[in-house]
């Protein structure tokens, strides 16, 4: 189940229907709201409906924790700094707020294809022409990067191999150096390829 | 099938001459270049589509000159890589065959149908919503090559197509070669791959030392590396 987050997973429930446009503004206001609401109670109805969401989306258990697996180390070092600073109610409050928004924004990517998601923001960004710079090229930083994620998580998974082969597995160096040669290597071989399939046309 | 001509074909990297006075025409419709690592063949491939241009020399592709066409002449010739990883830009299967036609303003009805059409047959269908990475090697290789034919080319030129695959799916890509209705240049280590091509090429240093039939030339570089 790696890698699942940014995902889009097929289906055919209302979310999966909705226009890319609206699931977007539709962030926009829930992560308003999210930051409106202040007290756990509020918070936790917002979570309600987030689980309901999801639900709606059929989107299992396995892929829903994929979303907000990569706060697992932040979640609770910002409970506890919170905690510290602002209280029981403050901490619940703000760590609440940043799970929900990351798991709302994931539901987002789980029920939208990248290309629909491209082309709506192709369509925002047309006032970009004006400045000069290609809505279709600004969009496509966004594919490209959701794209290497994977990639570059392969890399130092390698990389983290190697150096456990050779003994080195403290060593920084040992895993900073391949990793950043084989990443500008990828991005040399991604931008030829773009190349090749068009993109300077 | 298309010209592609080499006249007098220099390039040079720094202090390196990695092609030496490369001149040919190709017309056959299966073409190998076979070279010891660093004998320039993947150089001469990248040349066809403009992805590296000559230092001195012109490359031509139906008559149109790689350095004043390189746009039009990469909508004739298809591309395909060693490592499917750096050609795949798009999160999932299908998104990617559709890539190139979308950037091409092929209308979204015809995308559907081209991209449906190509997985359904290099039996990729199945995977078409699944993220990219989660294809084997040989299937992403598959993947590479449906997005390429999805544009369709009138050249495929593939660069070591089968270098990161398995026996099995070595052998799928060499079946697949040699169904393409299209002309293809083949870069590759694989010399069982080119038992039923036109053509073969041998370079060295630059340079073409033999150009004959694959067995001919298959003896030559034999000899060559003995």
């Amino acid at each position: 189940m790696r890698h699942l987050t940014g995902v889009y997973l097929p289906g055919d429930s209302v979310l999966h229907r909705m226009p890319a446009g609206a699931k977007l503004l539709g962030l926009l206001a829930a992560g308003t709201a999210l930051l409106l609401l202040g007290s756990p109670a509020q918070l936790a109805v917002a979570a309600a409906v987030v689980a309901l969401l999801y639900a709606v989306a059929g989107v299992g258990a396995a892929a829903a924790w994929a979303q907000i697996r990569p706060l697992r180390w932040f979640a609770p070092l910002l409970f506890a700094f919170q905690l510290a600073v602002a209280g029981l109610d403050g901490a619940v409050t703000v760590t609440l707020r940043v799970v929900l928004a990351v798991a709302l924004a994931g539901l987002v990517t789980l029920t939208t294809r990248t290309t629909v998601m491209l082309a709506c923001l192709e369509r925002v960004l047309a006032p970009a022409r004006h400045l000069g710079l290609d809505p279709f090229r600004l969009s496509l930083l966004l594919s490209l990067t959701l794209r290497s994620v994977p990639v570059i998580a392969d890399l130092a998974a390698r990389v983290r191999e190697a150096q456990r082969a050779r003994g080195v597995e403290r060593s920084v160096r040992a895993f900073a150096v391949p990793l950043v040669v084989g990443a500008l290597r990828y991005a040399d071989a991604l931008g030829e390829a773009l190349s090749a399939r068009g993109l300077d046309d | 099938m298309k010209l592609i001509e080499f006249s007098d074909v220099h390039l040079r990297l720094g202090e390196r001459d990695v092609l030496c006075g490369i001149t040919a025409r190709l017309t056959e419709r299966r073409v190998g270049v076979i070279g010891a690592n660093g004998s320039g063949k993947s150089t001469l491939a990248r040349l066809i589509n403009g992805l590296a241009l000559p230092t001195s020399g012109t490359v031509t592709v139906d008559g149109l000159d790689t350095r004043r066409h390189a746009a039009r002449i990469r909508r004739r010739v298809g591309f395909v890589f060693t490592d499917p990883d750096a050609q795949i830009v798009m999160p999932t299967v299908a998104e990617d065959v559709a890539f190139s036609l979308r950037r091409r303003g092929v209308p979204k009805d015809e995308i559907d149908r081209r991209v449906r059409e190509v997985l359904a047959r290099y039996g990729l269908e199945e995977h078409a919503d699944q993220p990219a990475h989660h294809l084997s090697g040989g299937e992403k290789q598959l993947l590479a090559l449906c997005s390429v034919l999805a544009l369709e080319p009138e050249i495929i030129v593939m660069d070591e197509p089968t270098t990161l695959l398995d026996l099995r799916h070595s052998r799928r890509i060499a079946a697949l070669v040699r169904e393409l209705p299209q002309q293809v240049v083949v870069v590759t280590h694989d010399l069982p791959l080119l038992a039923d091509f036109d053509r073969v090429l041998v370079l060295d240093q630059g340079k073409i030392v033999a150009d004959a039939d694959p067995a001919t030339a298959i003896d030559h570089y034999r000899a060559l590396l003995s």
